[in-house]
């Protein structure tokens, strides 16, 4: 997928003026945030297994060499193969070439966010595949030719009524308006994708190091039918998504259908190891992981380490203002939200995602969510740092700051300049707002800025001091 | 070199020197491979079939409690009636001591106008409610996902209380660790139109566990 974060702020005006949008981000809202919010206050562990999640994860990261020699050591001794790819090109090259080897003609796909990250979809048709996406948001995305807007709810976006008109020009008509008919209809046509697929392609929630397995978290059952149907089972996970034992997974586990999606549980939790066995009925009759690093294994080095704990809950995104303002697509690559905003500058370079890190108000929800206690603002923070420190930042606002800080570091003049604004500020504020301020039109196009009290803070300090 | 194994040495090399050190010495690597994580299991005060039977009923799963295996048959008899469908049903091998008359079986994995199939669970998990599969030539993967209605039989001294009790039980298999561990918490379901839960989304529309003892 092509990146268009450097547009952000034109996706944005364009987001916040696209009615049926807004509408669907509306219906989004407030179900995500108070489903984990139940969630975590039944569960009175919750706060002591965030902490041994973040926790484990820096030991994983620390050790993550071992733990993925010995992951692969199990899945070949069950009978499975691992590939390794240093960017997308080498992962897509690596899929392409097991689909031609079997003579692919229909690859099912479970959600997998790797996938979008390497554009593989384009690859496979760009080769003659049929490439069905079964999961019933992504394939909803597939029939829109849109990427996902979000990690977990790729369709978040969508309304109802824009389902019906993508399913009745898909499948024909007549055209189904209630919800069970919708899925219905999608349940009877993609049934037939996964008896003649000969490649499943489906993510990895956890790769086992201890028993050489994959974990896939679903609602739908779509994963387990691509997997178990097709000839071949091709798993797609970044390396860092390798824990050392079951009993490990099973702590995010339980961090992760609750954060995600505010269930205690998803409905299907399954471990693939290796390929069918001699006598099994049924199953994949081969079974490949390819373990894709594209810039993970350098940011294990740095400041962003933290984020590599990412277990792709989205709720940072869920809780994040500015994501349920504008949505997924105004952020322009694979992933939105906080954790995109930190993971695009860093795997598509600083200067492809200015905007991005800079799209934040700093409110520190996001990091009083996540599962593994990433601290996303101080990462945004960084990101911006960078930024000033590789001259990315734009001239004007560099400018601004040199004389902000010119003044910042004049206490005198600091507040005589401060008395003067929060006065004008005051006499230009009708009903206690400002409609429209020279050179803040970014500010009061879209909204009205409020009006200070007319004093500043430290005057009101020294005058309750002065009572005193 | 081949170009495979270029790309493996160079993930490697690379996550080292990010580390700023070289390969793990053996006596380290000895230690994590002697690691046993002891993570905060939440805790639980019901007994573990009654936990088990309120969860799974709480995300649409049905439930029937048997005195014996014996009394199986005419469980699944009683709820196909119940549900009006055909008298078919893909039965797993596991569950081949056991005559089902009036049904027609058989123990090939499922096909695609599969309506229901039976099945035996390897373990219950009480913590989430949840039923736990292991694959293999008696129990195919495809039954538990094809057919609208799946039928499990679980024996209630199978069901533990924690997920690490159950990994327990697959690790003391003397076969392993089977191709798919199927871990199913209630009836396939979606919510991706419109964030309005539909059941049925791909897999089963309805599981239905049989509980004996």
């Amino acid at each position: 997928m092509e990146i268009r974060s450097n547009e952000f702020k034109q996706r944005a005006v364009f987001a916040i003026h696209d009615a049926s949008l807004q509408q669907a981000l509306g219906k989004a809202r407030g179900g995500f945030v108070g489903k984990r919010a139940q969630q975590a206050a039944e569960l009175p562990e919750f706060e002591q297994l965030r902490e041994e999640a973040k926790n484990t994860k820096n030991h994983i990261l620390d050790n993550l060499d071992h733990y993925l020699e010995r992951y692969e050591a199990a899945v070949t001794a069950a009978g499975g193969h691992v590939h390794w790819a240093r960017d997308a090109e080498e992962a897509r090259k690596i899929i392409l070439d097991i689909c031609k080897r079997v003579d692919a003609k229909t690859v099912t796909k479970g959600k997998s966010m790797v996938s979008e990250e390497i554009g593989l979809n384009e690859a496979l048709i760009e080769h003659g595949m049929e490439v069905v996406e079964t999961d019933l948001g992504e394939y909803i995305i597939q029939l829109a030719h849109e990427p996902p807007s979000h990690i977990i709810a790729p369709a978040v976006h969508k309304t109802k009524d824009q389902v019906s008109d993508l399913f009745e020009a898909a499948h024909g008509g007549p055209r189904k308006t209630e919800v069970p008919d919708l899925v219905n209809e999608a349940r009877m046509v993609l049934r037939d994708k996964y008896f003649r697929a000969d490649v499943g392609i489906t993510g990895g929630n956890f790769l086992v190091a201890e028993t050489g397995s994959s974990i896939i978290v679903t609602n739908e059952g779509n994963g387990d039918l691509t997997q178990t149907l097709a000839k071949v089972h091709i798993v797609t996970s970044g390396i860092e998504r390798v824990v050392p034992t079951l009993d490990d997974a099973t702590l995010f586990l339980r961090l992760l259908a609750r954060s995600a999606t505010g269930q205690e549980t998803e409905t299907y939790t399954t471990i693939s190891t290796g390929p069918r066995r001699a006598d099994d009925l049924d199953g994949p009759e081969e079974y490949h992981v390819v373990l894709v690093d594209n810039g993970r294994s350098k940011m294990l080095g740095g400041r962003f380490k933290d984020m590599l704990r990412c277990i792709r809950c989205g709720a940072c995104m869920n809780h994040c203002p500015v994501y349920g303002a504008v949505g997924g697509h105004a952020y322009g690559w694979v992933y939105p939200g906080p954790m995109g905003s930190v993971l695009t500058p860093l795997i598509k370079g600083l200067d492809n995602a200015y905007d991005l890190p800079n799209a934040c108000t700093l409110n520190g929800r996001c990091a009083s969510v996540c599962p593994v206690k990433i601290p996303l603002p101080d990462l945004l923070r960084e990101l911006r740092h960078m930024q000033h420190q590789q001259d990315i930042t734009p001239v004007m606002q560099r400018r601004a700051l040199k004389v902000w800080r010119y003044v910042a570091t004049r206490p005198k003049l600091y507040h005589a300049l401060e008395q003067v604004g929060a006065r004008f500020l005051s006499a230009i504020a009708r009903n206690g707002s400002i409609r429209r301020l020279p050179l803040a039109s970014g500010w009061t196009d879209v909204r009205d800025l409020p009006a200070p009290a007319g004093r500043t803070f430290l005057e009101l300090w020294q005058g309750k001091r002065g009572q005193k | 070199m081949t170009a495979a194994a270029n790309a493996r040495e160079a993930i490697l090399n690379s996550v080292r020197s990010a580390l700023r050190r070289g390969p793990l010495d053996d006596t380290r690597r000895a230690e994590l491979d002697a690691r046993r994580p002891r993570h905060t299991r939440p805790a639980q005060d019901e007994e573990l079939v009654a936990r088990f039977i309120r969860k799974f009923e709480s995300r649409a799963g049905t439930t029937a409690r048997v005195a014996s295996r014996a009394d199986v048959p005419a469980a699944v008899e009683a709820y196909r009636v119940e549900k009006g469908l055909p008298a078919r049903a893909a039965v797993g091998a596991a569950l081949k001591d056991l005559a089902f008359p009036g049904l027609e079986i058989h123990h090939e994995p499922a096909g695609i106008s599969e309506t229901m199939a039976v099945s035996q669970a390897l373990a219950g998990i009480a913590e989430p409610g949840s039923l736990m599969m292991a694959s293999g030539p008696a129990s195919p993967i495809t039954h538990n996902f094809v057919p609208d209605d799946h039928v499990v039989v679980l024996d209630a001294g199978a069901i533990v209380g924690h997920f690490e009790e159950a990994w327990e039980v697959l690790r003391a298999r003397p076969e392993g660790m089977p191709r798919a561990t199927n871990i199913i918490s209630g009836p396939s379901r979606t919510a991706d139109v419109e964030q309005t839960i539909q059941l049925g989304a791909h897999g089963p529309r309805r599981v239905h566990v049989i509980i004996v003892g």
